[in-house]
C-alpha cells in the first residue's frame, strides 16, 4: 500500500506508467484499428503523413501503411522485450542464486562463464547467434535473452552473498532447515526486489537490441518490427526522412516508459533515496 | 566561571511527518573553559543532534527554529554560513564515533590533518608538515611520521582515532565536541583514549562536550553531567552528584540499570557437564591466489571449556578475540577444523549433515543484532513458529506454541500477525529469544545478544534471561564484550584473547582476583570500573 | 609495483575466460549451415563439384573431427593465425588489423566525450538535487538512454549533414582528396563528430546517471561530514573529497561497459559507413565469412580484456585500499 502511495506519487514515475499504457494499448488495438496485414500494399509509396488522410503517418518506399507498422510493431517490441527478459532474469537469478549461495568452486566457474558472456560484446555475440541459427523472431528473442542474462546473475550473486551471511539465515539454519528452502524461501524474497527492478534496464536493452538487429536486415523481415521500417527508410532518407523518424520516435518513447516505470519502482522501494 | 559555548532555549524542528515535532525542545546548557561536559541519554535522546545544531550541520529538513547558541559573542543560530565555516574546526572542532568511516579513504592522514592549516591558517607547506608531524607526537600514534603517510585503512580503529583527535586538536579550539568518540572501539583502546582525551583536556584548557551512552565512561571521564531523554534536558549537575544522587526519575532510572562489575554471589553449579567444548580450533586462509600473499588467521585455538548443567558460561574478549567465531562453530554455523563439541557425549562435530539438522533442535542460538537476525519478510508468529515445523510439528501446533512463546518473553499473543519492522529492538530481540526456545533447546548459546540495546532495555532482556534460564533448567554460553553484563549473568568466566582462553574460572574469582595479565588489563580498562549504582 | 602486480593478476585471471569464448564460440559456429568451402564456391560461382569441394575441406582441414578443428584452430592462435578469409581473399589477421584503427579511434573519442561529459553533467545534477540543473540534466539522460543509436545517427545526418551541410554524412576520410598531415588529422576528426556523439550518447546517459547517484551516496558518508566539520565550503568538500571517492563506481562501470560499446559500435560504423571492426562483423554474418566472425570475437575478446586491464591500473591508482595485502 505505502508502496504503491509512494510510486504514485512521483511525476516521472507516472509520466513513464502512461505512455507504457499507451503503448500497451498501441499493441492490443493493433489488430482492430489495423485489421490488415501491415506488411502489405495500401497505397502509393512515400505519401508524407498528412497528404492523404486514409494514411495519418504516411507510407512507406514499397507503399505500406507507416501507422499500421507503428502498432503492430508496438506488439512486437513489447512481446520480444517481455519474452527475452523474462528469459534473462530466470537464467540469471538461478546462476545467480546457486553461485552466491554456494560459494567456493560452483562460484567460480559460474562466474568465470558470466565473465566469458561480459567480455564477449553482446550485440556481437548476437551476430554470432544470428549467423548459426538464422533470424526469425523466436530465434531473435531467445537469441537476446541468451546474451542478457550476466547482469541480473552478477546483481543475485552480489544479494546473496550479502545475504547468506545475515544473521536470519544463520538463524534458519540453527533451526535445522535445508538449503533448498533457505534458498527459495528465505534469502530469494529479500534478494528478488533489486533483480525485478534491473529487469527494466533489461528490457529497455532487449527492445533496443531488437531493434537495431532489425535496422541492419538481420532480424526477421517478415514482422512488422520498427526497426525494419528504420532500416528501410534508410534508403530514402535524404528526403523522405520521415520514414525512418516515426518509428523512431515510437522506440525511444517506448524505452523512455519502460526505464521511466523501472526507476519509479527503485525509488518506491528504497525510501532513502526518495527522501532524496 | 563564564561559559565558552552557551545553549540558550534551544529548539531544532524535525521535518513534517516525523515521528515527533522537535529533535530538540528548549536545551539549555552552559560549556565552561577546562571542563568535560557529558551529554549522556539513550538513542532517540537527541544528543547526537545537539552536537550537529552547535556546528550548524544538521541534516536536511531539520532546523533550528528557536533559541541561541552563544560563542565568543556571536549567536550561531542565526549566524552566516561564512562565519560559521571559520568557526568550524578553528573555534569548535568535532570528533566522531566511526573512526573507520570519518576519515576519507583516498587521502593520506597527514594530509586529511595538514588541510585543516591549509584553509584556516594559511601555513606555507613545509611548516604544515611540521605541524602535522608534532600533533600526531602529541596525540602519541605509535610512528608518526609513518602515520602521516599512511592512508586510513592502513591504521587501527584506536590510531585513527588518535589522527582524528590530532585533527580536531590541530588548531587549539576553544570548545572540542566529542560524538561518542569511544563506542566503536574495544575497551583497553578505549581507556587509552579517554585518558588521551582527559589529558589533553586538561593541558590545553579546552572545553569538551563529550557525547556518551555509556554511564561508565560518564563515571570515567565528566566533569559535570546533562541528562537527555525525547529531546529534552531533564537533569544536569556535577558528575558525582548525577550519578550517585539522581534527582529526576529517568536519571534514577537510566543509573539503576548500569550493571556493576562486581558479581552477585555465586549460585550452587551442578557437577553434571551437558556441553563441552574440546581442544576446536578454526584457522582461515584469505587472498590467496596460487599461494601468494595468502594470510592465515587463527581464529580459534584449542578451546576447551565445561559448561555445567543449569549454568552460564561467559565467554568475553575484544573483537578479533575469536568468541563469536567459537559460538558459530558450537552451533556449526562455522565447520571448526579439528576438536569435538559434546554435547552429553554426543559428538555434534561427528554428525552428518541430516543428523546434525536433528540434533539442531538441542542446541539452539540467539543473535546479536535485533534488525538482521528476523527476517524482514515473515511475520513474528511465522520466525517463531518455523522451527517446530521444520521438525515435523503442524503448523497450527506451531503457531498455537508460537503464541504462548510470545507471553513467555513478555510479549503480546497477539502481535505474532505483525512484521518483525514494527517492533522495537528489545522487543525483536525477545522475537529471536522466542524462536531460539520453540525447539525447547537444552544449551542456549547467545552471541552478544543484548549489546545493540539501550541500557535500560538490555537490563531488561538481562532480567528475562535469568528467569527463563530457572524456569527451563537453560544452559548458556553467553558470548559479550561487556565485562559488566558478564559480571551479572555469568557464572562461569572465559576470557579470550587472540583465538586462545587465556583464563577461566568461577567470574567471583577472575573478576576480583585475575591472574593472567591480559584480564588485569582488561578489567583495569573498563571505564568507570569502581562506579555501581546504590542499590 | 603493488598495481601492477595486482593488475598481473587481474590479467592472468582472464585467459580462462578468453579460452571459454573461444571454445564456446567455435563450437557453436560448428552448428552454421555452411562453412567456408560452401562460401567459397559459393564466391567461385556456385560449381557443384564434388570433389573440388572435398579437395579444399582435407586442405582447410575442415574434414577432421570437431575437437581435431578445435585444437587445430587453438594451437594455430598461438602462433597469432587467425587463419584465412576466403572472403577478401586474405589472411584473417590482416582484415583486422586494416579495420581496426577506425574501431579504436571511434571507442576512445566516444568514451572520452561520455565519460567527460557524464562527469560534469553528474556532479552539477547533484550538487543541484532536486532543482531546475537536476530535473533537466535528469530527463535529458533518460532521454539519451532510451533513443536507438542508429535513429540519433540518421536523424543526425539529415539535420547535419544533409540539410545544414556541416558535417559529412560518412566515411572515415574524404577519398581521393589525398591530404596529409594535420589536414588529414582535421579531416578525419570531422568525419567521427556525428559518429561519436552516436555512440557516445547512451553511455554519456549512463555515465551521468551513476555519476550523480554515486555523488549523492558519497555526501552522505561520514567522512564528508568531517570535511564539513573542519570549515570546508562546499566547493572544497566536493572537489577535495566527493570526487575521487564519487568516480570509482563510474570508472568500474567503463570496464563492464566496453564490451557493450564495442558492440555499439557495429551499428554505428554501419550507419556512418566507416571501415572499422564492427562493421566487418556485419559483412562476416551476412557473407557467411565465419573465419573472420571468429577472428572478430577474439580480437574484440582481446581489446575488452585490454580494456579492463587499463580500468584495473587506473582504478587502483585512484583507490589504495585496492591490493592492500592481497
Amino acid at each position: 500500500m505505502r508502496f504503491l502511495v509512494a510510486y504514485l506519487r512521483s511525476p516521472p514515475a507516472m509520466i513513464g506508467l502512461v505512455l507504457l499504457l499507451v503503448v500497451i494499448g498501441m499493441a492490443l488495438s493493433a489488430d482492430w484499428f489495423y485489421p490488415r496485414d501491415p506488411l502489405s500494399l495500401a497505397g502509393r509509396p512515400l505519401i508524407w503523413p498528412g497528404a492523404n488522410p486514409r494514411f495519418l503517418l504516411g507510407t512507406d518506399n514499397s507503399g505500406r501503411d507507416i501507422a499500421a507498422q507503428i502498432f503492430h510493431g508496438a506488439r512486437v517490441s513489447l512481446l520480444i522485450g517481455v519474452v527475452a527478459t523474462s528469459i534473462a532474469i530466470a537464467l540469471g537469478i538461478v546462476i545467480g542464486a546457486l553461485a552466491g549461495y554456494h560459494g567456493g568452486w560452483v562460484d567460480d566457474v559460474l562466474m568465470r562463464v558470466t565473465e566469458a558472456f561480459q567480455t564477449l560484446p553482446n550485440f556481437l555475440l548476437l551476430l554470432v547467434f544470428v549467423a548459426v541459427f538464422g533470424s526469425d523472431i523466436v530465434t531473435v528473442t531467445i537469441a537476446i535473452g541468451a546474451v542478457s542474462w550476466p547482469a541480473p546473475a552478477r546483481l543475485t550473486r552480489a544479494e546473496f552473498l550479502t545475504l547468506r551471511n545475515r544473521e536470519f539465515v544463520q538463524a534458519c539454519r540453527t533451526i535445522g532447515m535445508g538449503d533448498g528452502r533457505i534458498i527459495f524461501r528465505e534469502i530469494l524474497p529479500n534478494a528478488l526486489p533489486p533483480v525485478i527492478v534491473y529487469a527494466s534496464v533489461i528490457m529497455a536493452v532487449a527492445i533496443l537490441l531488437e531493434s537495431a538487429l532489425a535496422f541492419l536486415r538481420l532480424s526477421d523481415p517478415n514482422v512488422a518490427s520498427w526497426g525494419n521500417l528504420i532500416g528501410l527508410g534508410r534508403d530514402v532518407l535524404r528526403v523522405q526522412w520521415y520514414v525512418s523518424a516515426i518509428p523512431g520516435v515510437a522506440i525511444l518513447v517506448t524505452v523512455l516508459a519502460v526505464s521511466l516505470v523501472g526507476q519509479g519502482l527503485n525509488d518506491a522501494l528504497n525510501p532513502r533515496l526518495r527522501k532524496r | 566561571m563564564s561559559a565558552v559555548l552557551s545553549l540558550q532555549g534551544l529548539t531544532v524542528a524535525l521535518p513534517k511527518g516525523a515521528d515527533r515535532a522537535h529533535a530538540l525542545e528548549n536545551v539549555s546548557l552552559d560549556l565552561n573553559a577546562n571542563e568535560i561536559l557529558c551529554v549522556v541519554g539513550e538513542s532517540g535522546s537527541g544528543k547526537s543532534m545537539t552536537a550537529s545544531a552547535i556546528m550548524r550541520l544538521l541534516p536536511p529538513g531539520v532546523r533550528i527554529s528557536g533559541g541561541a547558541v552563544r560563542f565568543e559573542g556571536k549567536d550561531l543560530a542565526t549566524a552566516d554560513e561564512r562565519t560559521m565555516r571559520a568557526i568550524r574546526g578553528a573555534g569548535i572542532a568535532m570528533v566522531f564515533q566511526e573512526p573507520m568511516t570519518a576519515l576519507n579513504p583516498l587521502r593520506t592522514v597527514g594530509d586529511q590533518i595538514g588541510e585543516m592549516f591549509r584553509i584556516h591558517a594559511g601555513l606555507p607547506a613545509k611548516q604544515i608538515a611540521a605541524r602535522t608531524l608534532a600533533l600526531l607526537e602529541e596525540v602519541r600514534i605509535p610512528h608518526p611520521a609513518q602515520a602521516a603517510r599512511a592512508y586510513p585503512h592502513e591504521l587501527s580503529g584506536g590510531q585513527r582515532q588518535r589522527a582524528m583527535i590530532a585533527m580536531a586538536l590541530a588548531l587549539d579550539p576553544k570548545v572540542l565536541i566529542a560524538d561518542e568518540p569511544t563506542t566503536a572501539l574495544d575497551v583497553t583502546t578505549q581507556a587509552q583514549i579517554l585518558h588521551l582525551i582527559r589529558d589533553l583536556q586538561r593541558r590545553k584548557g579546552t572545553a569538551v562536550l563529550f557525547i556518551t551512552h555509556d554511564f561508565g565512561v560518564v563515571a570515567e571521564i565528566a566533569d559535570r553531567v546533562a541528562v537527555m531523554q525525547h529531546g529534552v534536558v531533564v537533569e544536569q549537575g556535577a558528575a558525582s552528584q548525577v550519578l550517585h544522587a539522581p534527582q529526576h526519575p529517568y536519571t534514577k532510572a537510566l543509573v539503576a540499570a548500569v550493571p556493576p562489575l562486581h558479581a552477585p554471589p555465586p549460585r550452587p553449579l551442578s557437577d553434571d557437564t551437558i556441553l563441552r567444548i574440546e581442544s576446536v580450533q578454526k584457522t582461515y586462509r584469505t587472498g590467496g591466489f596460487l599461494g601468494r600473499g595468502a594470510r592465515v588467521t587463527h581464529a580459534v585455538r584449542g578451546v576447551t571449556l565445561d559448561l555445567p548443567r543449569g549454568a552460564t558460561l561467559g565467554v568475553v574478549g575484544e573483537s578479533g578475540s575469536g568468541k563469536s567465531t567459537l559460538a558459530r562453530c558450537i552451533v556449526r554455523l562455522i565447520e571448526p577444523d579439528g576438536g569435538a563439541i559434546r554435547l552429553e557425549g554426543t559428538n555434534l562435530l561427528a554428525l552428518r549433515r541430516r543428523e546434525m539438522r536433528q540434533a539442531a533442535r538441542r542446541v539452539q542460538m540467539v543473535f546479536q543484532d535485533p534488525f538482521g537476525s528476523l527476517n524482514p519478510r515473515r511475520r513474528a508468529g511465522e520466525l517463531v513458529a518455523q522451527g517446530p515445523i521444520v521438525h515435523g510439528a503442524s503448523p497450527a501446533a506451531a503457531m498455537a506454541r508460537a503464541k504462548e512463546l510470545f507471553a513467555l518473553v513478555g510479549l503480546d499473543p497477539a502481535a505474532t500477525e505483525r512484521y518483525p519492522h514494527e517492533f522495537s529492538g528489545g522487543q525483536r530481540q525477545r522475537i529471536g529469544l522466542a524462536r531460539a526456545l520453540a525447539l525447547e533447546p537444552e544449551v542456549l548459546v547467545a552471541d552478544e545478544p543484548v549489546s545493540a540495546l539501550d541500557v535500560s532495555v538490555q537490563a531488561q532482556v538481562l532480567r528475562l534471561l535469568a528467569e527463563l534460564r530457572e524456569r527451563l533448567n537453560l544452559s548458556i554460553v553467553f558470548i559479550t564484550h561487556d565485562l559488566r553484563v558478564a559480571a551479572q549473568v555469568c557464572d562461569i568466566v572465559a576470557v579470550m584473547k587472540e583465538g586462545e582462553v587465556v583464563e577461566h574460572g568461577p567470574i567471583g574469582r577472575v573478576f576480583t582476583d585475575p591472574q593472567h595479565a591480559y584480564t588485569q588489563a582488561l578489567l583495569a580498562s573498563v571505564p568507570g570500573r569502581d562506579f555501581a549504582p546504590a542499590a | 609495483m603493488r598495481v601492477f602486480a595486482l593488475a598481473g593478476r587481474r590479467l592472468a585471471a582472464s585467459l580462462p575466460t578468453l579460452l571459454i569464448i573461444l571454445v564456446g564460440v567455435f563450437l557453436l559456429l560448428q552448428l552454421a549451415p555452411g562453412d567456408t568451402v560452401d562460401a567459397l564456391m559459393a564466391q567461385m560461382g556456385g560449381g557443384g563439384d564434388a570433389q573440388v569441394a572435398a579437395d579444399l575441406r582435407a586442405f582447410y582441414g575442415l574434414d577432421l573431427s570437431v575437437p581435431a578443428q578445435l585444437g587445430n584452430y587453438l594451437w594455430r592462435l598461438v602462433r597469432l593465425d587467425l587463419g584465412f578469409s576466403s572472403i577478401y581473399g586474405k589472411p584473417v589477421a590482416t582484415v583486422i588489423l586494416e579495420r581496426l584503427p577506425a574501431t579504436l579511434l571511434l571507442m576512445a573519442s566516444a568514451l572520452s566525450f561520455a565519460f567527460f561529459f557524464g562527469l560534469v553533467l553528474g556532479v552539477l545534477a547533484a550538487r543541484r538535487v532536486n532543482g531546475w540543473p537536476d530535473t533537466l540534466i535528469s530527463t535529458l539522460g533518460l532521454v539519451f538512454y532510451a533513443t536507438p543509436s542508429f535513429w540519433f545517427g540518421l536523424m543526425a545526418i539529415v539535420l547535419f549533414a544533409v540539410h545544414l551541410e556541416w558535417l559529412p554524412a560518412g566515411g572515415f576520410e574524404e577519398i581521393g582528396a589525398g591530404y596529409t598531415g594535420l589536414r588529414r588529422v582535421l579531416d578525419i576528426a570531422t568525419h567521427l563528430v556525428l559518429p561519436t556523439l552516436t555512440l557516445g550518447l547512451i553511455f554519456l546517459a549512463i555515465y551521468l546517471r551513476i555519476m550523480r547517484a554515486s555523488m549523492l551516496e558519497v555526501l552522505n558518508l561520514d567522512f564528508v561530514r568531517t570535511a564539513r566539520a573542519k570549515g570546508l565550503d562546499e566547493t572544497r568538500v566536493v572537489v577535495k573529497h566527493v570526487l575521487r571517492n564519487a568516480m570509482l563506481p563510474m570508472v568500474t562501470l567503463v570496464g563492464l561497459q566496453a564490451g557493450t560499446m564495442l558492440g555499439g559500435s557495429v551499428v554505428v560504423e554501419s550507419v556512418f559507413s566507416l571501415p572499422g571492426l564492427g562493421r566487418l562483423a556485419y559483412e562476416s554474418v551476412v557473407q557467411r565469412d565465419l573465419n573472420t566472425l571468429l577472428g572478430i570475437v577474439f580480437v574484440s575478446a582481446l581489446l575488452v580484456i585490454t580494456v579492463n586491464f587499463i580500468v584495473d591500473l587506473l582504478y587502483a591508482r585512484l583507490d589504495p585500499r585496492i591490493g592492500a595485502g592481497g
